[in-house]
C-alpha cells in the first residue's frame, strides 16, 4: 500500500521486533502453564456439558475435583482418557460420575498415562469435527449472502434478556447493521464459570450462555437471507472464562469475539499469568474456529489521555498482533482496536484523529481494525454527540477502517433508545456514500501537522517498547505503563487457578489446533476465491 | 444542581421572562411555550400511528403539535420528531431546591483553610466509581492531577491526599479502602446509569457504611452528571455533584464541611 504519511519503514520493522521479543518471552512462560478454565474448556470441547442441581457447571465440577486432588496440572484430558480406559461410555458420563462423587480423580491417576492420553487424544475428534463444520457453514454463508464491501457497522444490543436482544437484533440487522455484538451482562467477567441456559435477566447486558448464543445465532441467519447479507455475531471471550467463551463461540458459530491479551489484567484487575495463559488457548481456538478477535485499545483512552498516550495504544496493537500470531490468528483474524477519543475542545484534534487511523491503517494493512466512536467526552449533549459521532464516521472511512462501531447519542446517558441504532446507522451509511472515494483523492502535506504527528507517534512507540522490553511485559504493566493502570504480577483475581504444567501434561486440542491451522487458511482461501 | 453555589447566583437576575410566576419555553418568541421532542411508537409508519402521537402530545398537555420528520423503523416501530407548545407555565418564585451551605472557592482561599484552620495534616479523600458503572471519566475528572475541561483536579491542591479506585469498585472494598487509608471523605462516582440500579447501589453503601458504625467517620460525597445534591441527600450522602461540577467545587464543600465539625 502506498504510504500517505510517508512513514519510517525501518522504525516500524523495529518496534514490530520489539513486540516480537516481548510476545516471545511472555509465550515462554505461557507454555508451562495451564489453567482452571483452560482446563473447563478442554472439558468443553469434550463435549462436557451442563449444571449440576445447585446450577454449577459440570466443567466446574470436574476441575474443582482435580483442584483438590491436587492434579490439574496433569490437565482434564488424561483425566477423561483415563474415564474411558475404565470403560465410562463418553466424558460426559464421566463428568457426571464425578460430579455425583461415584468417581474419583485419584483412581483415575492409576491408569497407565500414555494409555490414558491415547484415550484422549482420539476422543477429541468430535469436538474439532463440530468447530471444523460450523467454520465451513460460515463460509458458505458468507459466500451465498455475502457481506459489506467497506466497513463493517457494528451495533450493540444490551438488554438483558435474550429474547428481547432477538428482537432488539433482527431491527437492527434490517436498519443496516452488519455486525452484532451482544453485551453482557455486568459483573460477567469476574464470574468463574460460564452460567447456563437461556436467560432473561441481566444489568446492562446479557449473561453470555451457550443457549443464548444459539438462541441468537438462530435468529441473525434467519434475518440473513432477508435482508441480503451475512449478519455477523459479536460476544466477549474476557475475564476469568476466556477458553469456555471461545469454545461456545466456536461450537455456535460466533464471528467475532473481544479477546484481548490485557484487558483482564488492566479494567478487570485479573491476575497477569492467568489472563496471558488464558488469552492464549482462547485465541487459539478462535483462530480454528475462523473467527475474528477485537482488541481493546480503545479502552486505555478512556483512563488515558487520547493525545499523550495514543503510542501506547499502537505499542499494544503490536504486542496484541504478536501474541495473536502465537496463539496461531492470522493477520486477517486479528481487529486491533483503536478509537476516536480526542478531546473535542482540543485544536486540530480531528488531524490527530486522522493520523492515528492513518497510522493504523498503514501498520497493519491486512487487519480488520476496530474502530470506536468517542465515548470518554459524550457529555448528555446529545446534539454535539451526533455531530461528534459524524467526524468519527468520516475518519473512518477516510482512513479505510473496518470494524466500525457505532456511537449512539444516549452514550454516557444510558443503553441505547429503540431509534437510537437506526440514527446512528444513518449516520454512519451517510458518511459512507458521501465521502466513499475521500480517501483515495486526499494526500497529506509531506512534513506537515498529520504526517509528523504520526512520526512522533510511531517514534515514541519505538521508545515505549523498548522500555517495555527491558522490563518484560508483566514488569510493564506493573509500573502502570499501559492505560495509567499499575497491576502487580502476583495480585489480582483468579490467580489461585493457575498452575505449572506437570512434564505428561497434555491438551490434545492445543496440539491439534495449531496442526491444522495452515490447512484452516487453505480452505479460506479456497472458498474465497470459489 | 450541586452541593455548593456560585457566590453572585441569583437565578432570577438575568432572567428574560417578563412574568416570573408563569415560565414557559421560548422557542423563536418569548412566551410561544415551543418545545421539541423525539421518541419512538411501537406501531409501524402509518396516518394513524401520526395521529397516535398527536394524541399522545396532546394528552401530555402539548398545543398545537406537529410531527415535522417520521422514520420507519423497519421492525414495527417509527421514530417521531415533533414540536408543540406548552403555555401552562411554572411559578419560578416557588421554587426552593436544596443546597448545601457551602460556597464556592477559589484555590487560595481552600489551600490557606486547610493548612491554617484544619487539620494539621493532609485532608485524605479517596474516590471510586462503584457498581456496574465502568465509565471513570467523572471521578478521574475530580480527583487526577489532570482534571478536565481546565479544571485541574483535586490532587493538585495543596493539603489534599487523594486516592482513585477507579472504575467498578465493589461497595465493600471502597469502605475497606478509607477505613485503611482513615478516609476524612469518600467520594462516589455514578455516570451512566440504568433502569435506577444505581440508586439501589448508593443505598446500599449507606447502609454498609452505617452497618460498620463508619458514617460519623467519612463525609460521604456523590457525583455524575445526573447526580442532583437532592438526590444525594435521599440515598444519605452529605452531599451531591452534578454536571458542571469541578474540583473546586467538591473541595470547597469538603474544607466548610470540614471546619464545620470542628
Amino acid at each position: 500500500m502506498e504510504s500517505k504519511l510517508n512513514l519510517d519503514r525501518g522504525r516500524v520493522g523495529e518496534a514490530r521486533q520489539s513486540a516480537r521479543r516481548i510476545a516471545d518471552a511472555v509465550q515462554a512462560e505461557i507454555d508451562e502453564h495451564t489453567t482452571s478454565t483452560v482446563e473447563r474448556a478442554v472439558l468443553r470441547l469434550y463435549g462436557v456439558d451442563g449444571v449440576d442441581d445447585n446450577e454449577v457447571p459440570l466443567p466446574n465440577r470436574v476441575v474443582a475435583a482435580m483442584e483438590q486432588a491436587g492434579a490439574l496440572h496433569f490437565g482434564a484430558a488424561r483425566v477423561v482418557g483415563a474415564a474411558l480406559v475404565q470403560g465410562f461410555a463418553g466424558p460426559q458420563e464421566c463428568a457426571a460420575a464425578i460430579a455425583a462423587g461415584e468417581l474419583a480423580i485419584e483412581s483415575l491417576l492409576e491408569v497407565p498415562v500414555a494409555e490414558a492420553l491415547d484415550r484422549a487424544d482420539a476422543a477429541g475428534g468430535a469436538g474439532i469435527e463440530r468447530i471444523r463444520a460450523r467454520r465451513w457453514e460460515r463460509l458458505e454463508l458468507r459466500r451465498r449472502l455475502g457481506s459489506a464491501s467497506g466497513a463493517e457497522h457494528y451495533v450493540i444490543v444490551a438488554t438483558g434478556n435474550i429474547h428481547e436482544d432477538v428482537l432488539q437484533a433482527r431491527a437492527a440487522a434490517r436498519q443496516g447493521a452488519d455486525i452484532i455484538a451482544v453485551i453482557r451482562t455486568t459483573g460477567q467477567s469476574l464470574l468463574d464459570y460460564v452460567p447456563f441456559g437461556a436467560t432473561t435477566e441481566g444489568y446492562g447486558g446479557t449473561y453470555a450462555t451457550q443457549e443464548n448464543f444459539r438462541i441468537m445465532r438462530a435468529a441473525l441467519d434467519e434475518e440473513g437471507p432477508r435482508v441480503g447479507r451475512y449478519i455477523q455475531l459479536v460476544n466477549y471471550a474476557s475475564g476469568l472464562c476466556m477458553p469456555e467463551i471461545s469454545v461456545m463461540g466456536a461450537f455456535e458459530r460466533l464471528d467475532m469475539l473481544l479477546n484481548d491479551s490485557m484487558y483482564g489484567i488492566l479494567f478487570r484487575d485479573i491476575n497477569p499469568l492467568r489472563t496471558m495463559v488464558d488469552q492464549s488457548f482462547s485465541r487459539t481456538i478462535n483462530a480454528f474456529a475462523g473467527a475474528v478477535i477485537n482488541t481493546g485499545e480503545d479502552n486505555y483512552l478512556t483512563t488515558a489521555d487520547a493525545v499523550e498516550a495514543a503510542h501506547t495504544v499502537l505499542a499494544s496493537q503490536l504486542i496484541n498482533e504478536q501474541l495473536g500470531f502465537c496463539a496461531g490468528l492470522r493477520e486477517e483474524q486479528l481487529g486491533l482496536g483503536h478509537a476516536f477519543e480526542i478531546d473535542p475542545e482540543v485544536e486540530d484534534g480531528l488531524l490527530l484523529e486522522i493520523a492515528q487511523a492513518q497510522l493504523a491503517r498503514e501498520i497493519f494493512p491486512r487487519h480488520p481494525l476496530k474502530y470506536m466512536p468517542p465515548t470518554r467526552y459524550m457529555t448528555g449533549d446529545i446534539f454535539r454527540g451526533q455531530s461528534q459521532n459524524a467526524y468519527f464516521n468520516l475518519v473512518s472511512v477516510l482512513t479505510g477502517q473496518r470494524i466500525q462501531l457505532l456511537g449512539m447519542i444516549t452514550e454516557a446517558i444510558h443503553t441505547p433508545h429503540l431509534a437510537d441504532r437506526q440514527l446512528a446507522l444513518d449516520a454512519a451509511r451517510y458518511a459512507a456514500t458521501t465521502a466513499r472515494n475521500l480517501g483515495q483523492e486526499l494526500r497529506f502535506v509531506p512534513g506537515g501537522r498529520i504526517q509528523q504527528r504520526a512520526a512522533e507517534v510511531l517514534e515514541q512507540t519505538v521508545e515505549f517498547l523498548q522500555r517495555v522490553e527491558e522490563l518484560g511485559l508483566f514488569g510493564a504493566i506493573e509500573r502502570g505503563m499501559f492505560a495509567n493502570m499499575a497491576r502487580p504480577v502476583r495480585g489480582g483475581k483468579g490467580a489461585l487457578g493457575v498452575v505449572a504444567k506437570a512434564a505428561e501434561y497434555r491438551n490434545p486440542f492445543l496440539d491439534r489446533f495449531h496442526a491444522e491451522l495452515p490447512l484452516a487458511l487453505e480452505e479460506a482461501t479456497h472458498v474465497s476465491h470459489a | 444542581m450541586s452541593a455548593t453555589r456560585e457566590k453572585t447566583t441569583d437565578a432570577t437576575d438575568q432572567s428574560l421572562t417578563s412574568d416570573p410566576t408563569r415560565v414557559v419555553p421560548y422557542g423563536d418568541t418569548l412566551n410561544d411555550g415551543r418545545l421539541q421532542l423525539s421518541f419512538s411508537l411501537p406501531v409501524p409508519p402509518s396516518p394513524e400511528a401520526e395521529e397516535a402521537a398527536l394524541r399522545m402530545l396532546r394528552a401530555m398537555g402539548l398545543e398545537d403539535p406537529a410531527i415535522v420528520h417520521t422514520r420507519d423503523l423497519l421492525t414495527g416501530g417509527t421514530f417521531f420528531v415533533a414540536y408543540g407548545s406548552w403555555r401552562e407555565g411554572v411559578d419560578f418564585t416557588a421554587i426552593k431546591v436544596p443546597k448545601a451551605q457551602s460556597v464556592v472557592l477559589d484555590r487560595k482561599e481552600i489551600e490557606t483553610i486547610v493548612e491554617s484552620e484544619l487539620l494539621g495534616r493532609p485532608i485524605r479523600v479517596i474516590g471510586a466509581c462503584t457498581g456496574s458503572d465502568a465509565h471513570t471519566v467523572g471521578i478521574d475528572a475530580i480527583l487526577n492531577l489532570k482534571g478536565i475541561a481546565g479544571h485541574k483536579g483535586l490532587e493538585s491542591y495543596r493539603g489534599f491526599t487523594v486516592k482513585n479506585l477507579g472504575a467498578q469498585v465493589p461497595n465493600e472494598v471502597l469502605i475497606a479502602a478509607a477505613r485503611e487509608l482513615e478516609a476524612d471523605a469518600v467520594l462516589v462516582s455514578q455516570v451512566v446509569t440504568q433502569k435506577n440500579v444505581h440508586i439501589h447501589n448508593l443505598t446500599r453503601f449507606v447502609e454498609l457504611v452505617e452497618a460498620e458504625g463508619l458514617r460519623d467517620r467519612f463525609l460521604l460525597v456523590l457525583g455524575g452528571p445526573r447526580i442532583t445534591h437532592e438526590l444525594a441527600m435521599e440515598v444519605g450522602f452529605d452531599a451531591g455533584f452534578g454536571r458542571r461540577s469541578f474540583a473546586g467545587h467538591v473541595a470547597s464543600f469538603l474544607v466548610q464541611a470540614l471546619r464545620g465539625r470542628g
